[in-house]
């Protein structure tokens, strides 16, 4: 089997039960949407510090593991899409009430009719603008 | 000790993120491209997260609440409004330019250069401005 699919399995069971203990010991739903955007708009007034402390650990330890096991990304170069990319996401997730994690892992795994039917439409868009994205680089 | 057990379950979430190569704009683009050269790695990791995950669900139905007190979320109302397809849509759309969702943008902070900052920065931006949209559409509140 290919690596980068057995590291796909052992990280997304990390990422599942970083969900699994947030759930059982917080009794809270690890949406990094719903997470992030009640701490900066303000609606997670009531539990900031847990919002803060999960972004917080969010940030810090792949910053500190990154250097170590070698993280590495490929973000476009192009400012155009970066921002587009950014708000279409943020607006997105809001209105959407979810992300992968909150739909997808969150979701799913607890067979939300909402959950499920967002996961669909979000990858059934994105694999159409991959579409869209990869004619517009080989044609322009 | 909220904040602790959510700053683990934080850490544990991006290490996930960093480990799985979720963190990697092209493996994300590459999942979202199926007509092309299709990479899976992202559905491994999705299936290796939803199953730790359907077993959680599952405990938690079995007890009266979780370990550090309250109660269990509650499960959100089931309905499809035009506000989770659209949201969605609009979702994929920016997922698919850039490679990047939220836990990824905040996970990559630290190497994804002056691009992962602003797609951040926008990101931000937007979420602040999304319930103005929502208002302006006619659409209640959320309900999850």
């Amino acid at each position: 089997m290919n690596p980068d699919w057995i590291w796909g399995l052992i990280g997304g069971l990390m990422i599942g039960t970083a969900a699994a203990g947030f759930l059982l010991i917080n009794g809270r739903v690890m949406g990094i949407s719903g997470i992030y955007g009640g701490l900066i708009d303000g609606s997670g007034r009531a539990n900031w510090r847990e919002r803060a402390a999960f972004v917080a650990g969010l940030i810090a330890v792949p910053a500190l593991l990154a250097p170590l096991i070698g993280g590495q990304t490929h973000i476009t170069a192009n400012w155009g899409l970066i921002v587009a990319g950014g708000v279409l996401v943020g607006l997105g997730t809001r209105l959407a009430n979810g992300c992968t994690s909150g739909h997808g892992v969150c979701g799913i795994s607890r067979l939300s009719l909402r959950g499920s039917v967002a996961t669909l439409v979000y990858i059934a868009a994105g694999a159409v603008t991959v579409v869209g994205l990869r004619a517009g680089m080989a044609g322009l | 000790m909220r904040a602790v057990f959510a700053a683990i379950a934080g850490g544990l979430f991006g290490a996930g993120l960093l480990l799985s190569g979720m963190v990697d704009t092209i493996k994300v683009q590459g999942f979202l491209d199926f007509f092309g050269a299709w990479d899976p790695t992202l559905a491994f990791v999705m299936g290796g997260a939803i199953a730790p995950m359907a077993v959680a669900w599952f405990v938690a139905s079995r007890r009266a609440g979780p370990v550090l007190g309250g109660p269990y979320p509650a499960r959100p109302v089931q309905s499809l409004g035009a506000d989770l397809i659209v949201g969605s849509v609009m979702f994929g759309m920016g997922w698919a330019l850039v490679g990047l969702c939220p836990g990824p943008a905040l996970a990559s902070l630290a190497f994804g250069g002056w691009g992962g900052l602003v797609f951040l920065c926008a990101m931000s931006a937007a979420m602040l401005a999304a319930p103005y949209m929502r208002r302006a559409a006619g659409w209640r509140p959320p309900t999850d």
